[in-house]
């Protein structure tokens, strides 16, 4: 081998321009965010707590009191919140600033994976069947920045970010976003979510980011008879987190069997404006934020 | 990656991108010294990746589009998820109905994009007609292997 080679890093006659293209991204979406006071990550560790529903719920509630709002649904393999913000998917309109994100009735800006994949359809990219793994998680990073950094958001007071279960988008929002204003945590009151959703918070601690408070959902279902809550699960974990990590628990939600039906059909907004126990839960818990 | 001809001990430039077949992308790098040329054999797995990265082999010549990467990315994608592109304005490209045929096999997806894709290559190189040939032309020009 001929030991007169220069290294890599002496041979800089012509920068390789990979390193830019990536910080011109990454400033793509600085400057896109700009425009936006708290962008605020809602997780959780467990699946099928209610994240997604939490947070078209919030959205909501927050658009509501007069906030401006948006929410990115960043569950690329199973949006719901179209379906939960009424959002049927029509034609995306290139607009002169970005690509104009679709409206819920409340006034909620959205983006979705949902609101582009063929119905029924699951989330599928153009890779050889064998090898995708190599590179998906690059390709759900790239689909998450472009949310972020290419949709026409405007002035916010707030845009939420539902994140999928597990804490791998949270670190990618993280690097993509470090301004991150901070993080939401979702939990039923199981000690299995516990357990999942302390994963979670540690990982979140770990990365410096901000946690907000942890929001338990499913807390009981009021008696029909008696007017009490009953349990629905057994455990107290919204207590356990937030005492574990000193955080505030900002809201107890019962489960409310109205709520289910009007979250399938899209009709969110009067179930916010109603006086149920749930919805009043909900509305302190917009309250503080 | 860098290549250096050892013969000159100066770094090699991207020359131009080709797609040899089989998912193979070859970028050709040559020496301003001596004018060595040599191909850098990309196989699909590893061209997917810096695809997947929304970056591009030799420098990105055309502007970002928005949702780039979920446009060209996302196999299963809605047809009229986008709006579709505003009729020809005066002065704009004339489509060959080659060109537009062969557009056509573009998934709707993608269409639009596409489309102004291959529109600003002629503006800018003041072709007046969208050809297959110059479709061709872009494609090398401006990496767009697969579309």
């Amino acid at each position: 081998m001929n030991s007169g080679i220069r290294t890599y890093h002496e041979v800089d006659e012509l920068p390789s321009d990979l390193p830019d293209q990536i910080a011109a991204q990454d400033e793509r979406v600085s400057a896109r965010l700009a425009s936006v006071a708290r962008v605020v990550a809602v997780m959780s560790g467990k699946g099928g707590v209610g994240k997604s529903l939490v947070s078209a719920l919030l959205a909501t509630a927050l658009a509501r009191r007069g906030r401006r709002v948006g929410l990115i649904d960043a569950d690329l393999n199973g949006p719901s919140v179209p379906r939960l913000l009424g959002i049927e998917p029509g034609a995306l309109v290139e607009g002169s600033a970005g690509l104009e994100p679709p409206t819920s009735p409340a006034g909620v800006r959205v983006m979705s994976m949902g609101l582009l994949l063929e119905p029924e359809r699951a989330l599928a990219w153009r890779e050889p069947a064998d090898a995708g793994f190599v590179w998906r998680g690059a390709q759900e990073r790239a689909a998450l920045r472009e949310f972020l950094a290419d949709v026409a958001w405007g002035e916010l007071d707030v845009l939420l970010v539902d994140l999928p279960p597990g804490t791998q988008r949270l670190a990618e929002l993280d690097a993509l976003f470090p301004q991150l204003a901070g993080v939401l945590t979702v939990t039923i009151p199981s000690a299995a979510s516990r357990d999942s959703v302390t994963r979670s918070l540690d990982m979140a601690r770990t990365r410096g980011l901000r946690l907000l408070g942890v929001i338990e959902n499913m807390s009981g279902v009021l008696c029909d008879a008696c007017g009490s809550l009953v349990p629905l699960h057994a455990g107290d974990a919204g207590e356990d987190l937030a005492e574990g990590f000193d955080v505030p628990l900002l809201a107890r939600l019962p489960f409310d069997p109205e709520l289910g039906a009007a979250a399938d059909g899209g009709r969110l907004e009067p179930w916010v404006a109603g006086t149920g126990p749930a919805a009043e839960a909900l509305g302190r818990l917009a309250e503080q934020l | 990656m860098k290549f250096l001809c050892v013969e000159c001990d100066r770094q090699m430039a991207f020359d131009e991108r080709a797609v040899p077949g089989d998912g193979t992308m070859a970028a050709v790098f040559k020496c301003p010294e001596c004018g060595h040329k040599t191909a850098m054999l990309a196989n699909p797995m590893e061209t997917q990746l810096v695809s997947s990265l929304g970056v591009k082999v030799g420098g990105r010549t055309v502007p970002d589009a928005n949702f780039e990467g979920i446009r060209s990315g996302v196999a299963t994608g809605r047809d009229e998820a986008f709006e579709s592109p505003p009729a020809a304005s005066p002065g704009a490209v004339r489509w060959s109905v080659e060109a537009v045929e062969r557009l056509g096999l573009v998934p709707s997806f993608v269409r639009g994009m596409v489309k102004k894709i291959y529109s600003d290559y002629a503006k800018e190189r003041g072709i007046e007609e969208m050809t297959p040939a110059v479709m061709d032309r872009a494609r090398t020009d401006l990496g767009l292997e697969g579309m």
